[in-house]
This record gives structure tokens, sequence and C-alpha cells, in this order.
């Protein structure tokens, strides 16, 4: 009885550090967020540094209040947002069916290898330019931008992730008169999902980078163009709140794509 | 005494790369009877994964031929299950989902087969793991489920790859004694792979020792034991057991002389 409750004790006390520990991170990442925030304000307020060139928190929370009152905020960030679910959408899509094709034929993959690692080590925002020129400017521009960032690399970590299943579980999939489309769908498919959730979580941030970049240089709408219109006139409370703004859409969109993750484990 | 079900002439196997060709297998020459237990020794890395293989038909052999002779007389190649050394259960798939994997394969789902599957999932105290994932399995039951997947095709072949090997010693006597007791229960034809020689003199009625590579048959040794009851653990008490087991040793050993 007394050893019971002496284990008790322990587990309370494991319990007890664990939920400290997670307290004090969560505090501790609150604090940082305030004291930035009140730094960036009073160095406004105090003039030590200029709030013409680098605004401050009440100005940024203004210059939102304002672009929400005139309906254009809104439509920024839908514009963008789409836009980068857009592109998203169909890098997975493409590269799910790029990668299961390098997979199926090995010869494919060994012919086709050095064009991926080209491409993608290719700096994307060197090919926009030209795809101003060959669509015009617009959504399909950015969109085409947006999926030029993210396709190649996508393309390697799944096929890279479909080769990294074990061999023997395939061998076990021919043992049991399977063929080479029943390893694909019941053993590689399945066996890469982790794999290919943590490369989609790398591909919505790269997706709106190439977003941004598109809007940069060829749209009239969005917070790439809000970026760069509001340098060149120098709102540049607008180009600050648009980097505040795009700062809660990664975070946001990171999050989505973590409970979907989280939604699979508790599945299986 | 009946027929040899099927029948290995001459068949040889061997690996290709670059810097040339590595004879695996000679000629290999053995027959296997109907319902018969057969145990493949040899040393390690002489190819005794490639026979099973291309008895399997995984691998088509480079020279020979494997005469089939089944008791009604067709010539159609036994139906092989093939047990490999890891049990390899799919972890996101429930036991049930597991052992149904083949019959998915095949597009088998009929009544017959998953009243089959239940009857076996419920002989081998599986039933009520059904619903579970494979992790919450002790590694006697995961062979057990891995058994029953390779069963629920009802293969008149069954070929064990060392599907003992990665347990340890204490379980491997347990599951293989279990194991081989209910495979000898379906009156199959088996041959089983090991390195463990006792495991063969007890389980087979049968031992065929390879060489070294390129591998050819050394030795057939039938195993005849005097025994109380028909369990492996008996087996390895029987009077004959250790001439048996110094025989095979012999044979291994000498290797070269």
């Amino acid at each position: 009885m007394k050893e019971n409750e002496k284990e008790l004790t322990k587990q309370d006390a494991f319990v007890r550090d664990y939920k400290r520990h997670h307290y004090e991170v969560t505090v501790l990442r609150i604090l940082i967020f305030a004291a930035f925030l009140i730094l960036w304000e009073v160095s406004a307020r105090l003039q030590w540094i200029d709030s013409f060139f680098f605004a401050s928190p009440t100005l940024v929370v203004k210059c939102s209040l304002g672009l929400i009152k005139d309906g254009s905020l809104l439509e920024h960030v839908g514009i963008t947002l789409f836009e980068t679910i857009i592109s998203f959408s169909l890098v997975f899509l493409i590269s799910l069916v790029a990668a299961t094709l390098l997979w199926y034929s090995a010869k494919l993959s060994e012919i086709l290898e050095p064009y991926l690692v080209i491409l993608n080590s290719l700096p994307k925002s060197a090919l926009a330019p030209l795809f101003i020129v060959w669509l015009g400017t617009g959504t399909t521009t950015i969109i085409v931008a947006g999926i030029s960032v993210a396709l190649f690399g996508s393309i390697i970590s799944f096929y890279t992730g479909f080769k990294q299943v074990d061999a023997e579980k395939i061998t076990l999939i021919y043992t049991l008169g399977g063929k080479k489309r029943n390893a694909f769908f019941k053993v590689v498919l399945p066996g890469s999902i982790p794999i290919l959730l943590s490369t989609t979580k790398v591909n919505i941030g790269l997706a709106l980078v190439g977003v941004v970049i598109g809007e940069f240089l060829a749209a009239r709408r969005g917070l790439g163009y809000l970026i760069i219109y509001g340098s060149q006139v120098f709102k540049l409370d607008w180009v600050l709140t648009s980097i505040v703004i795009l700062c809660v859409i990664a975070m946001g969109l990171y999050k989505l794509i973590n409970l979907l993750e989280k939604l699979y484990l508790k599945r299986i | 005494m009946p027929n040899n079900l099927l029948e290995l002439k001459n068949v040889g196997y061997s690996y290709h790369d670059l810097s040339g060709e590595t004879v695996a297998l000679q000629d290999i020459s053995f027959g296997i009877k109907e319902g018969e237990f057969v145990a493949v020794v040899g040393p390690s890395g002489c190819g005794k994964t490639t026979l099973l293989s291309i008895i399997a038909g995984l691998l088509a052999p480079e020279w020979g031929t494997i005469i089939v002779n089944n008791p009604d007389g067709s010539l159609k190649y036994p139906r092989v299950g093939y047990m490999l050394q890891l049990d390899h259960l799919f972890e996101w798939r429930t036991v049930y989902k597991n052992v149904i994997l083949g019959l998915e394969i095949n597009h088998m789902l009929t009544k017959d087969r998953l009243d089959y599957v239940d009857r076996l999932l419920k002989d081998y105290n599986l039933d009520n793991f059904r619903n579970r994932r494979p992790s919450e399995l002790s590694g006697g039951m995961k062979q057990r489920a891995a058994l029953i997947r390779t069963l629920a095709l009802n293969p008149s072949l069954l070929l064990l790859d060392e599907p003992f090997s990665a347990l340890d010693y204490q379980t491997r006597l347990m599951v293989s004694a279990d194991i081989c007791q209910l495979i000898r229960k379906t009156g199959k034809t088996v041959i089983i792979i090991t390195h463990d020689l006792s495991e063969a003199i007890s389980l087979t009625d049968r031992v065929i020792i390879l060489s070294n590579l390129p591998a050819v048959v050394k030795k057939e040794v039938p195993i005849q034991l005097t025994l109380q009851d028909n369990t492996p653990l008996a087996a390895r008490k029987a009077p004959e057991f250790q001439y048996y087991f110094n025989l095979l040793w012999e044979e291994l050993t000498n290797e070269g002389k």
C-alpha cells in the first residue's frame, strides 16, 4: 500500500514536471513575441527608429483596419491564399503522378535524374520573367510560379520516399501472388504517407514563396503586389502589414497540414 | 509411398554483375513428396533463399527443370505459400486486414475463404486481436498472423525461409513447435530453410544438406525418431536425436576437406 502511494506521487511529480515544462515553453514564446512588439512600438515612439521606414505595431494595426474598411485587404489576402492553395494542390497531384511513374520505371528515373536535379537547384525566380512573356500577367502566371518553386523538390522527395519502402515487403506482395500494381497500392503508397505528409508541410511554404514572387512581378492584386506597390510609393506601413499577414498565413497553412497529419495518425 | 509432388532436376541459377558471374546453385536435384516436411540446411550464403525463390516461382531457374506431379495428374504448378524471415505485417492495417491481404490481392474475398480465415483466427487464438495493430501482438502471435495470411490462399506447398530466426531463443522454441504442429495438422507439403540443426531434426521428415557456393545437394538425411508423442519438444529428447545432430554437423563442417 505504501509502495503504491509512493509510485503515485512519483507519477504525479512526473506529470507536474511535464506540464510545467510545456507551460514554460508557451509562456516564453508569448513573452518573446510581446517583448518584440513592445520594443518595436517604444523604439518608434521614442524615435530611435523612423516610423516612416519601420512603421510600428499600432501603425500596422491602423493600416490593417484602414485596408479592411475599404475592402481591399480581404481581396488581397483572399487572392494570395487562393493562388497558394491551387499551386499547392497542383504540386501535390503532379508530384504524386510523376513519382509514381518514376517508381514504376527504374529506367525512366535513371534517365531523368540529372534533369530533376538541375531543375530543382535552379533559382525559380529566374524563370518568372519567362512565365510573364509566355503566359502574360495574371493568375495563371502566378500559379505557375508557385508550382515551379515547389514541384521538383517535391517529386524528388516523393520518389525517395517510395524507394525507401522495405524491398522485403514488396517481395511479400509477390509471394502472395500480387503484381507491381498491388505492390504500389498495398505497400509503397500507404508505407510512404508519413514522408508524403512531411514533404507537404515544406511544399505549402514553398508554394506561398512562389506565389509572392509571382505577384511581385505580374499582379495587380495579392499581398505580393501590395508589398511591391507599397515600397514603390513609400507606403511602408502597407509593406510591413503585408509581411505580418504573410507570417500569419504561413503559420495557418502549416497548422492546417499538421491537423491533417494528426487526423491521419489517429485513424491508423 | 506417394509420388514426388515436385521434382527438381539439375536446377541452377547464377547472379550476374559487371565483374562476372557468381554461380549460386550448381545442380540441385531432389524430389519432395506430398505431405512431406523437408528441411534445407547449408552454410550461410549458400543460396538457400535463391532456391526457395525459384521453387516459389519468384525467380526463373537459369537451367534445369522442375517437374510437377500433382496427385490428380494435372500439370498445374501447385499453389505456393511463402513465409519470409520477418512477419512483415503492415502497421497501417489491422491484424484482420493483414491476414486477408493475399485474398484481397487475388480478388478472392469470398465467403468460403473469409470463413476459413475466421476459423484459423479462432484456432490460433488471434480472434480477440483481429482489430488490433500488429505492434500490439507478441512475436509468436505475429508469426501466427503471418502464417494465417499465407494459409488463407490455401497453398498446397508451403515454403518457410527461416521463419523463426527473428525470435529470441525461448520464444523460438515455443513458436516453432507451435507453428509446426499447426502446419502438420493441415497436411501440407512443407520446405523449411533453417540454420538451426536441432530445429531441422525435430521438425522435419528429411534434411537436405547443401554445399558451399556453388551449391549442390551434398546429402539427404531421412529423419526417423522414436517418439512418445509427436511434438518437436519430445523429438529433442528422442534417442536418435544426438546421432542425427552429429551426422549433420559433420557434413556441414567437413566442407572443403
